[in-house]
């Protein structure tokens, strides 16, 4: 049930995301979702990819600043109301989302969202959701998407 | 002289002139330094050229209070006059001679009297006695053995004292490791850098400190922080004392710390040291910050006069719980050639590392100094390290947060944060390139 988030440390100057992307395509590394946190200063960009542990390899090696995270991956009902349902879930339990992105691929009938709440409630976020009856993307569902 | 053995029990290695009253050290000060001038106006061509230019005879100078009217010493002038130029004493009475390369230009040569090396060995033992040492002491020298002045300084401070010196030299570590164990070093002396890598060796090659015999490190000839301090102390299990040198002064020992471990007494009866701006060369009240600016009034082969280290530090006569009487100096701050005034403000990049240190931030940065305006902006970009980094962007806001309050207590001035990547910082060899002042453009 654990998804590996990749985060990479980007530099705010022109040509950085560029860069990287590139190099990531190079090596045929397959985005499942990701999302950028930008301050003026530099941004953190997140990915989910197919591969994490060799793509983890490839931008150390590549000398890229980058960090392994444990994020829920919530498979929901492609319609209107999913994710608020989600989301009051977690709020109801005294759970903060740190942040959260949807992924760019679906399946037919599901669309998923990845949610990263404090690290020490990670499993009580977890327990939570499946109480609830939400359904959470196991690891292979998401790489092979 | 009486030495070694029977002062084992004493704090000193020469108690009367270490902690005698300013008066007196200052009248000894004043006669030592008039001699000294008359005998390089009459034997150094480029001395007497020097006060000529200056207006300034011998017999002008006749305490202490007149050393402000002859001209400084830079290292140029001992590139100029190399080899032997501003030797007063003829060749055949130097039994020794000293290089320094230095990371800038030419070589500088010194040399030095049977007499200077005497007094090289006082003063060195005055260090190794200030630790607590004794005759029975075994000084392990691990600072290189050759023209660099640090090996010989403190294997004739051990010899004068009467203790064992163990002239190791630097480098083999495994070798270090096991004279520590089989000869049973008790003080080791080296820079403080190898000393914490001896730590580290030690500790991963599966020993422990009680398979060494060492109390206390003598370490020196490079920048090092408080936080250094504390990790060799406790790496190697013992104190760790500083000691201040230079070449051209007369090598390690020039200055030493004592047991408050807060700066180092400047041997005074040899050296006069004072504080200078070193913008104007105006001399600075005790307490200020400045350029060290020294006098040797005793060595023989090599006088220097009024010498700019380019070393900035602050004196102070406080009273100090040892005993000593000499004036005690900070430990360099860093170099005037390196000081940026930023607001008004005198800034070392040194400082910035040593904040970064202080934190545990590897010390990879670089200052970016702007003008907006009328106004000076300082940027600081650090390189982010592997364990700095987090996928939430508060906890890297946190980082640039702590740098930027312990830059602003430490320099008293507003520093932007910048995280940069890893290893983006140009790094020439050895030497980063630490400075870019937009405002000369």
């Amino acid at each position: 049930m654990d998804i590996k988030q990749i985060s990479v440390f980007v530099e705010n100057k022109p040509g950085r995301l560029a860069t990287i992307t590139k190099f990531l395509g190079e090596n045929h590394v397959d985005i499942r979702a990701l999302s950028i946190a930008d301050t003026r200063d530099f941004g953190i960009l997140r990915l989910i990819v197919d591969n994490p542990d060799q793509t983890i390899t490839l931008l150390r090696e590549a000398g890229y600043t980058v960090s392994i995270t444990s994020v829920i991956a919530v498979a929901m009902n492609d319609e209107p109301g999913s994710l608020a349902k989600v989301l009051e879930i977690l709020y109801m339990a005294g759970i903060t989302v740190e942040y959260m992105y949807a992924f760019i691929t679906r399946t037919k009938d599901h669309a998923y969202v990845v949610l990263r709440v404090e690290d020490t409630k990670d499993s009580r976020a977890r327990d939570i959701l499946m109480n609830n009856d939400i359904h959470l993307a196991s690891s292979e569902d998401i790489y092979s998407l | 002289m009486i030495r070694g053995d029977l002062r084992k029990m004493e704090q000193y290695f020469q108690k009367e002139i270490e902690t005698a009253p300013l008066e007196e050290l200052q009248k000894m000060q004043s006669e030592r330094l008039v001699d000294t001038v008359k005998r390089v106006y009459e034997k150094v061509a480029y001395y007497r050229e020097r006060m000529d230019q200056a207006g300034v005879k011998p017999e002008d100078m006749k305490s202490i209070k007149d050393l402000k009217k002859l001209p400084f010493t830079y290292k140029q002038d001992l590139r100029d006059t190399y080899p032997y130029g501003l030797f007063a004493v003829p060749l055949e009475e130097v039994v020794e001679l000293h290089a320094s390369s230095g990371t800038t230009g030419k070589q500088i040569v010194v040399g030095y009297t049977k007499h200077d090396l005497e007094i090289w060995g006082d003063i060195c033992a005055r260090a190794i006695v200030a630790t607590g040492g004794s005759c029975h002491d075994k000084v392990h020298v691990s600072y290189g053995y050759g023209l660099f002045t640090g090996g010989f300084g403190l294997h004739l401070g051990a010899q004068a004292l009467g203790a064992t010196a163990i002239p190791v030299s630097s480098g083999n570590t495994p070798r270090q490791i096991n004279i520590l164990k089989d000869f049973g070093s008790t003080v080791l002396c080296c820079t403080p850098s190898y000393a914490q890598y001896i730590g580290e060796s030690l500790h991963e090659g599966g020993d422990t400190t009680d398979q060494i015999h060492l109390r206390a490190g003598i370490f020196g000839a490079e920048a090092w922080t408080e936080q250094m301090r504390k990790e060799i102390e406790k790496s190697l299990n013992i104190k760790a004392y500083d000691i201040y040198g230079l070449t051209e002064i007369m090598g390690p020992g020039v200055a030493y710390e004592c047991s408050e471990q807060t700066g180092m007494h400047v041997n005074e009866d040899h050296f006069i040291v004072e504080v200078i701006n070193p913008e104007t060369g105006e001399v600075l009240p005790e307490g200020e910050q400045g350029e060290l600016v020294f006098s040797c009034i005793t060595k023989e082969a090599f006088p220097l006069l009024r010498y700019r280290t380019r070393d900035i530090g602050i004196l102070t006569r406080k009273k100090c719980s040892c005993g000593r009487t000499f004036i005690k100096m900070s430990k360099p701050m860093g170099r005037s050639d390196d000081m940026l005034i930023i607001k008004g403000v005198n800034v070392f990049p040194s400082q910035v590392e040593s904040v970064l240190l202080e934190l545990g931030y590897p010390p990879h940065y670089q200052l970016v100094v702007n003008r907006v305006g009328t106004m000076d902006t300082l940027e600081i970009r650090v390189e982010l390290s592997q364990e700095m980094f987090s996928d939430a962007v508060n906890v890297l806001q946190a980082h640039e947060r702590k740098i930027r309050e312990a830059v602003r207590s430490t320099l008293g001035i507003a520093a932007k944060i910048t995280l940069v990547e890893p290893k983006s910082i140009e790094r020439s060899i050895g030497k980063a390139k630490r400075v870019i002042d937009n405002r000369q453009k």
